[in-house]
């Protein structure tokens, strides 16, 4: 058992389990499943000041998403260590290889790339751009459409809300510009 | 001014929440859907994968909240769910520029929100400072929320 929970899992079953998520929350608390709103509530709890969106009972409205994302930290150390894949190179496409190898990339192994994702790497421009920038436009992003890939992409389509719709057209968009036309020139 | 569902009346058993964390942050590692080759491949068209654990998740998250409303269930306290209201189901500029954003910072970073606080919790150290500069990019957005279109 396991041996077979070490193996990376199928998207078939990661994916329907991640639904699951989506009507219990709404059946256990009356909350809408989405991540992003723990970033809210983190500038709530330490840096309020005068901000007005930060101006609320976060510990009443936010306190059960914090728990949420405190196992998510949990989770990753038990997948990421003790769950950890006997092989460790993501399979992706030999298609996406090709790409990354002719962008620059030489390490394939881990979930993300050692030539791209490392404290050295934070100095340089290109990992300046990935890890700090990207970071603040997800941050920056998520909050202005109210949501990220679990509260529009999956929550918010499977509630069928045309808001949601248009907010993953807007991650698409976003997403294609920066894949084909901004990562090739950061290498 | 809180967007942000309805909260429940009296304080909730967080425990619940947190373990529910840990089976999503092992799932968001498993699943490699916290990977950034995984990010590359999808904005590619290269593989299924991503499209089929997101398209997994929205029909069996659908699936379950038709059943909820079909049945009319309470929740477990006894109280009628709040869905998403008219306000909230309503596409506007927020949505469109808002999420524009958003997935110009997940092309480069490869990691959306969950995965970010899953990969930190791996053992991936840097990955707390894309934490700390999404909160910088949750803090300036609340800064400018007032002169930013809706």
């Amino acid at each position: 058992m396991l041996e077979l929970l070490r193996q990376p899992w199928p998207w078939y079953v990661a994916g329907p389990l991640i639904g699951l998520v989506v009507p219990f929350v709404f059946w256990y608390g009356s909350r809408k499943w989405g991540v992003s709103q723990s970033l809210q509530h983190l500038c709530a709890a330490t840096l309020p000041r005068k901000i007005e969106y930060f101006r609320y009972d976060w510990r009443k409205d936010g306190s059960w998403n914090l728990a949420m994302v405190g196992g998510v930290v949990v989770g990753g150390f038990v997948g990421g260590r003790i769950l950890s894949s006997p092989d460790d190179v993501v399979a992706i496409s030999e298609a996406t290889r090709t790409d990354l190898t002719r962008l620059g990339v030489t390490d394939f192994s881990g979930m993300v790339s050692s030539d791209l994702f490392s404290f050295e790497e934070l100095l340089t421009p290109t990992g300046f751009v990935l890890i700090v920038v990207g970071g603040f436009l997800v941050g920056f992003g998520a909050r202005y459409a109210n949501g990220c890939t679990s509260g529009h992409a999956i929550s918010g389509l499977a509630t069928l809300q045309p808001s949601s719709l248009l907010a993953v057209m807007g991650f698409f968009a976003g997403g294609l510009v920066s894949v084909h036309f901004l990562l090739p020139l950061l290498f | 001014m809180s967007e942000l569902p309805k909260q429940a009346e009296r304080p909730e058993p967080l425990a619940v929440y947190f373990v529910l964390g840990i089976v999503l942050g092992i799932i968001f590692i498993k699943s490699e859907v916290a990977s950034w080759f995984r990010i590359q491949e999808m904005f590619r068209f290269q593989a299924v994968h991503m499209y089929g654990v997101i398209g997994g998740a929205v029909g069996v998250g659908a699936l379950g909240v038709a059943l909820l409303k079909r049945l009319g269930v309470r929740t477990i306290r006894g109280e009628p769910i709040a869905f998403p209201d008219a306000t909230e189901r309503r596409p506007g500029i927020r949505h469109a520029a808002g999420g524009t954003i958003f997935g110009l910072g997940w092309g480069l970073l490869g990691a959306c929100p969950g995965p970010i606080y899953a990969l930190a919790g791996s053992g991936l150290a840097v990955m707390l400072v894309a934490l700390l500069a999404a909160v910088a990019g949750a803090w300036v957005y609340g800064l400018l929320r007032p002169s930013l279109p809706h």
